[in-house]
């Protein structure tokens, strides 16, 4: 902004002074400005901070909040359930009589749909990465960057029925109906893998970018091809970001839940053959929500004990990311 | 590169197997780039199989009928008008009130906060926030907001359910336009005898608006096609009406879509597709307004 227009906003901004706003007050007609900005000043800019605060403070007040809500209804149901038969029992059937509170089936599910998704997401996002920071040219980036972006900006209930209307029909007629259920782990997994896809190709960018110029150049100077200097350089360099990046893009892949609920079925099963249904964490959660389930019940607080194990390993693995993070930072910035 | 240089022992073979060598190098080099891009290109396809898969079941369905009539039984006859209303509703009051919240946790954290271990955990934890599993969102509002507050299952306990989901978005994007604004304007209005908080109102945030809209277009856009965090407090499956007032039970587009996808008749497959094709219809408007305002605020600055 040039400097006459920036004052000119100024002034213009002093004029305002008068109008109420939060925290202001009326100017008194007898005094003008002068004497009663100052009045108003000193309680306005603390209410002001004040508020500020309060709202940053609900972010911790959430935090708070969830761990409480987790923490005292995952308690009541440990009550009945003890911690033992629910993190080594095989069988997950709580709304069955005789009722199985075993969440090994459901990890299972999780697992399987966050590896499968890894193995297809984390080789082409990286790949992507490397292409677009490495060698694309500004226009040909220009137009693959937002059709990227815009695949992260589709609802995950999309992906859920793409999984079911598109990718399970080819995986059935690949592998044969007999072998692929109509709702199948591989589909699921498929589906979670396009969509932390562009997740991982634009935080790998990111850490590629960061990485200076100057150790490319050591390496041309020393004669080694683009290739050479991408891979034996670059990427080492970038190492710790693009791990973060993996990290991220797998903790994104286990809190993921509509694209599995719809692709991956509902079948809590200790298997890890891609080809059947599975159930996972959160699809169990959505099952039980659609239900009526009376408060108290212990279909009810099933949820809140499958909804503490997935947010501490969601809050563990953003944790190791933010580390690695750090890592990266501290090397090159 | 030597086999460019000429020297008298031009057929030397270790001349020969340097060559060799070289041309494996360049060779590899060029099956990498092919490698590189290949796996651009999949993530291209992949959103025009998408795209294509969703228009071929979807198309045939849409009409303007689709759009006001209440979900049916029967699939010929089922619309999204209720869902629609809902989606409105719910985003609405998501905005209105996770964008002030939103905004002034992040003046504090940009303009106010000291450096100092609680600001330092603030931001660790809104960071942290932002990687929450949307599910778990459902969860505290079920708890919280549906049955401590006794909202039920209300628009406005689902609305507030999304707008805690989407602070830590809005906190962040706004962060970054603050962080953008130059130091010397807030100089410059100090210098003119303007207190902090007026020169946050009247300079900062007007300078950072373009980023600050963009980024809260772009949180919102994320709170329409939010799914399970609803299903979770209890958005319904089946609502014939529009809702009519902020207590009312309601259901949202992406709700609709999942109850229909997850029916096993095809003939709701359709009806599902061209519930999509409305849903991303409205998502590609409000990113292409945030990428026209980011264009224009980044040509003003």
């Amino acid at each position: 902004m040039p400097e006459a227009t920036r004052s000119e906003t100024a002034r213009g901004a002093a004029a305002e002074l008068g109008s109420p706003t939060l925290g202001s007050f009326e100017p008194s007609p007898k005094h003008p400005r002068m004497s009663n900005t100052r009045l108003m000043t000193h309680g306005s800019e603390a209410l002001a901070r004040w508020v500020c605060f309060l709202c940053a403070f609900v972010s911790v007040a959430t935090t708070l909040g969830i761990v409480y809500v987790l923490v005292s209804e995952a308690g009541r149901f440990f009550t009945s359930v003890s911690p033992l038969t629910f993190f080594t029992g095989t069988q997950w059937a709580p709304l069955y009589n005789p009722p199985h509170f075993g969440v090994l089936p459901l990890l299972c599910g999780t697992f399987l749909i966050a590896v499968g998704a890894g193995l297809f997401a984390l080789p082409i996002g990286l790949l992507s990465a490397i292409y677009l920071s490495e060698y694309a040219a500004p226009r040909v980036r220009g137009f693959l960057k937002p059709a990227l972006e815009l695949l992260a900006g589709i609802p995950t209930v999309v992906y859920g029925f793409f999984g079911v209307t598109f990718v399970t029909p080819i995986l059935q007629r690949l592998f044969g109906e007999g072998r692929v259920e109509v709702f199948n782990a591989a589909s699921g997994a498929i589906v979670v893998g396009i969509m932390i896809l562009p997740l991982v190709s634009s935080l790998c960018e990111d850490a590629l970018r960061a990485v200076p110029r100057a150790l490319r150049e050591g390496g041309y100077g020393l004669g080694a091809t683009k290739m050479e200097v991408t891979t034996r350089i670059v990427v080492p360099a970038a190492l710790s970001g693009i791990m973060a990046s993996y990290i991220l893009a797998i903790s994104r892949a286990i809190g993921e839940t509509m694209a599995v609920k719809l692709a991956a079925g509902d079948s809590p099963k200790l298997t890890l053959n891609p080809g059947e249904s599975i159930q996972t964490m959160t699809a169990y959660i959505v099952q039980v929500s659609q239900g009526d389930t009376p408060h108290g019940s212990i279909a009810y607080q099933t949820i809140f004990a499958v909804g503490l194990t997935l947010f501490a390993i969601t809050l563990l693995m953003n944790l190791l990311a933010a580390w690695f993070v750090k890592r990266y930072r501290a090397v090159y910035q | 590169m030597s086999a460019t240089v000429s020297t008298s022992n031009n057929d030397s073979p270790e001349r020969r197997a340097a060559a060799a060598h070289l041309a494996g190098r360049h060779r590899r080099d060029r099956i990498f780039v092919l490698l590189c891009q290949a796996a651009t290109v999949i993530g291209v396809l992949l959103l025009a199989a998408l795209l294509y898969g969703i228009l071929r079941d979807g198309l045939g369905r849409l009409s303007l009928d689709f759009l006001r009539n209440p979900p049916s039984r029967f699939a010929g006859r089922a619309g999204i008008m209720p869902a629609l209303y809902g989606s409105l509703w719910v985003v609405t009051l998501t905005g209105l009130v996770s964008v002030p919240v939103g905004v002034a946790a992040a003046i504090y954290l940009e303009e106010y906060a000291p450096k100092n271990r609680l600001t330092a955990f603030i931001q660790t934890n809104i960071a942290n926030l932002a990687g929450v599993p949307s599910i778990v969102y459902g969860l505290l509002g079920l708890a919280v907001f549906v049955r401590f507050l006794g909202l039920q299952r209300s628009i406005t306990a689902g609305a507030l359910t999304l707008a805690l989901l989407v602070l830590p978005t809005v906190i962040i994007a706004t962060q970054e336009a603050l962080r953008a604004v130059p130091r010397s304007l807030r100089e410059a209005s100090f210098g003119l005898g303007a207190t902090q908080w007026q020169t946050i109102r009247f300079q900062v945030l007007r300078s950072a608006m373009g980023g600050i809209l963009t980024g809260v277009i772009l949180s919102l856009s994320r709170a329409i096609g939010e799914t399970a965090p609803l299903i979770t407090i209890g958005a319904a499956s089946y609502i014939a009406f529009a809702p009519r007032n902020l207590s009312d039970n309601f259901t949202v587009l992406p709700v609709q879509i999942f109850n229909w996808a997850a029916r096993p008749q095809e003939e709701f497959r359709a009806t599902a597709a061209a519930a999509i094709i409305v849903l991303l219809a409205v998502l590609l408007t409000l990113n292409s307004i945030a990428l026209v305002l980011r264009n224009r605020f980044q040509r003003q600055n």
